[in-house]
């Protein structure tokens, strides 16, 4: 068999190269500990993939520190970080200010990429003020925050990423009480609000799509934010081998539509401009936690993404 | 030449982060403490500090950004109290446990409830189990000596670990004293720079920091940070006696004053030990055979100190302004524990005195001092005598 460290000498053909629309270079390696169908994993080999060794991660408790692999392994080719929970804004400033100290460029093209990769909760709950603080003060970084819609890492509990109708842990739906009964944060809108040069959302379904941002976000100075979406077949009910067609749906269906954000104009992306929304039930049904909406649900549910998708393309009119 | 001003010891604290240079400070707002990075905002908005400020939106995220930056390989600093150094407690473990020395001046504050911002020893008290280093200045020229003491000893290679410099609220940060600035070029010799081998994020050289620790292997995490407070007792006894001869000022883990025919001894920390040894001093013109001793550094506990002291003395009162519920004062809890296994050990009395910012006079002193006697005799009526209270209000 070959190893890692050959194929990662191999001399790859020019004309394949050629052909390749992601980076050969793996940074991410196997032996990582993640479930299988896991987007999160996903992203973060893509995440690896773009900045190759020229990043450090910082990631605070969630799936990924469990994925990232238990001392003394660890699955990532970079240096990471790991800390707590509602700290990722705030170590990312600290660590660019120490690299700024000493002497190193942050950012820009051949600058080192300050990465913070936290999750849902880790962003829209507990992380929201020291993500706004990093936001605020216009740190040198990267903040993604991979979206797989509730607390997985501690055994699927909502967050306020968690879209209306889904049953988790701790919205199982009973006799009294409906399953999650409010609709999804729009995290990237309140990040927007800072008014930072760069915020984006993206697809695990898209890899380029995600690339470009990533390559964008490594350009542009100033703190970016990207919003990841990041199928969880633990979570989500669903099997292992659909993660890539949900995200994919998810995009279709309007519900995590692909835009940027780029110095005060919208743009919505190509994979989301393509034909009219599928409808919501496409996405739905693929998923045991959504198993026991009723038609009025789906059709709250349905309501509520066609809003928010007529909004943002309203936003990409007037602000394009 | 070291110039002599006249300042509160937020400034002299201020002043020390200066002289220490470090290259990121990350504060927040927070009395008794706010002035401390509002010099150093001062210092490095005027270029004479070469550090990245950052202004935080919290204390949680203050000691976060410290310890970032401190784990990508710098020297770092900030400065809170109170309830800002609870909000940073969960991140205190992290530090420690990163082995990142990270200093921090505290200006020693209660906690609420009620809200109060007087001082006592409560908040930096209640972090004495998270592995920090803990010293306490009796005054603000020691507020400026020992934060330089903390950091040499905190980046030594055999310790390793972050160090908490606790200053008394008001009684200290806001009363102006005259203080010794070293000079640049002497403090730069003492301290050097700081060089991390063990942990840095760097791209060239990516290692994992924090991991994910399974049982086979967190207790001996755990143990580490146990054999590098140990570490510390011998590093701390080195500094101190290079400070001495670099800066001229001696300092002991714990400072004893007139002990050595002493049937009492008062045993106190930060600024209430002037108090102390002047009250020692009225007493030993009556004929009272009385002396005083100063914990100085608190973590790593000087438990060799505390039973040498033990030796000359019949009593040993413990003076604190922190508690333990049902158990009583921490400093006494862990003097008794430094004695429990002695064959001859002098009574310990336990006094909570001074809490959120209460006075304590010479009266108080003197009750103590009658408490104490009658001990000797085999008199303790109370467990833990609270001094000062006021029962009528109660």
């Amino acid at each position: 068999m070959v190893s890692l460290e050959e194929v990662r000498e191999m001399e790859i053909p020019e004309n394949v190269k050629k052909r390749l629309s992601l980076p050969f270079e793996e940074n991410f390696y196997a032996g990582h500990t993640a479930c299988q169908g896991c987007g999160a994993a996903l992203g973060l080999r893509y995440v690896l993939k773009a900045y190759g060794r020229k990043a450090i991660f910082t990631i605070p408790a969630c799936c990924s520190t469990i994925i990232a692999g238990p001392w003394p392994y660890s699955a990532f080719n970079a240096p990471l970080f790991h800390t707590a929970f509602e700290t990722t804004g705030a170590v990312i400033g600290g660590i660019e200010a120490a690299l700024k100290a000493k002497g190193y460029k942050v950012k820009g093209e051949d600058g080192i990429m300050v990465v913070g990769w936290a999750g849902d909760g880790g962003t829209a709950d507990i992380g929201l003020q020291a993500l706004s603080g990093f936001l605020e003060r216009g740190h040198d970084g990267l903040y993604i925050m991979y979206d797989n819609e509730a607390y997985m890492n501690t055994g699927i509990q909502r967050s306020s990423s968690t879209p209306y109708g889904a049953w988790t842990t701790n919205t199982p739906g009973g006799k009294k009480h409906f399953l999650e009964r409010r609709h999804k944060k729009k995290v990237i809108d309140i990040v927007i609000a800072h008014k930072i040069p760069y915020a984006a959302t993206a697809s695990v379904a898209f890899p380029e799509d995600f690339m470009r941002k990533l390559k964008k976000a490594q350009k542009i100075p100033g703190p970016s934010f990207i919003q990841l979406f990041a199928p969880c077949p633990t979570g989500w009910r669903s099997p292992t081998d659909k993660s890539i067609e949900l995200a994919r749906l998810a995009v279709q269906t309007a519900y995590f539509p692909l835009f940027e954000y780029e110095n005060g104009k919208y743009k919505i992306n190509m994979p989301s401009t393509k034909k009219e929304p599928k409808p919501i039930e496409d996405f739905l049904k693929l998923q045991g936690r959504f198993k026991y909406m009723t038609k009025e649900d789906i059709q709250v549910l349905q309501q509520w993404v066609l809003r928010e998708w007529e909004e943002l393309k309203k936003k990409a009119e007037v602000f394009g | 030449m070291p110039i002599r001003k006249v300042m509160k010891a937020n400034e002299a604290a201020a002043w020390a982060a200066k002289l220490a240079k470090p290259k990121v400070v990350a504060a927040f707002p927070i009395t008794p403490s706010t002035l401390v990075p509002e010099k150093i905002s001062e210092f490095v908005a005027n270029g004479e500090m070469d550090a990245e400020f950052i202004k935080v939106e919290s204390e949680h995220s203050a000691i976060s950004a410290c310890v970032g930056a401190s784990a990508a390989g710098v020297r770092v600093f900030t400065a809170t109290a109170s309830q800002g150094l609870a909000l940073m407690h969960e991140i205190l473990f992290i530090a420690a446990g990163m082995r990142l020395p990270i200093v921090v001046a505290i200006g020693n504050r209660s906690l609420s409830a009620p809200i109060n911002i007087w001082n006592d020893w409560q908040d930096s008290i209640s972090e004495r189990d998270t592995g920090w280093l803990q010293f306490y200045a009796e005054n603000n020229q020691e507020a400026l000596d020992l934060i330089l003491a903390a950091f040499k000893v905190a980046e030594d290679e055999r310790v390793l670990l972050p160090a908490m410099v606790g200053f008394d609220a008001f009684i200290l940060t806001h009363t102006v004293e005259p203080v010794e600035i070293p000079d640049q070029e002497v403090v730069d010799s003492f301290l050097g720079e700081y060089v991390p081998k063990h942990a840095y994020l760097d791209p060239a050289r990516p290692i994992t920091q924090g991991a994910l620790g399974f049982p086979a292997h967190y207790m001996e995490a755990r143990y580490t940070v146990w054999e590098a407070n140990e570490a510390a007792k011998k590093v701390i006894d080195e500094v101190f006696e290079e400070f001495e001869k670099t800066f001229g000022r001696r300092y002991h883990k714990i400072e004893e004053y007139k002990t050595d025919d002493a049937d009492i001894v008062l045993v106190t920390m930060g600024s209430l030990a002037g108090t102390v040894k002047e009250f020692v001093d009225k007493k030993r013109e009556e004929g009272v055979k009385i002396g005083a001793a100063k914990i100085t550094v608190y973590r790593p506990f000087p438990v060799e100190e505390i039973r040498a002291l033990a030796k000359k003395t019949k009593v040993l009162a413990i003076l604190e302004k922190d508690i333990s519920f049902s158990i009583g004062g921490a400093v006494f809890a862990d003097t008794s524990r430094a004695l429990i296994n002695e064959k001859e050990k002098p009574v310990v009395l336990d006094f909570i005195l001074g809490l959120g910012g209460r006075d304590v006079t010479f009266e108080n002193l003197e009750e103590i001092v009658s408490i104490a006697k009658k001990a000797i005799d085999g008199g303790v009526e109370e467990e833990v005598y609270w001094i000062g209270l006021r029962k009528e209000i109660l």
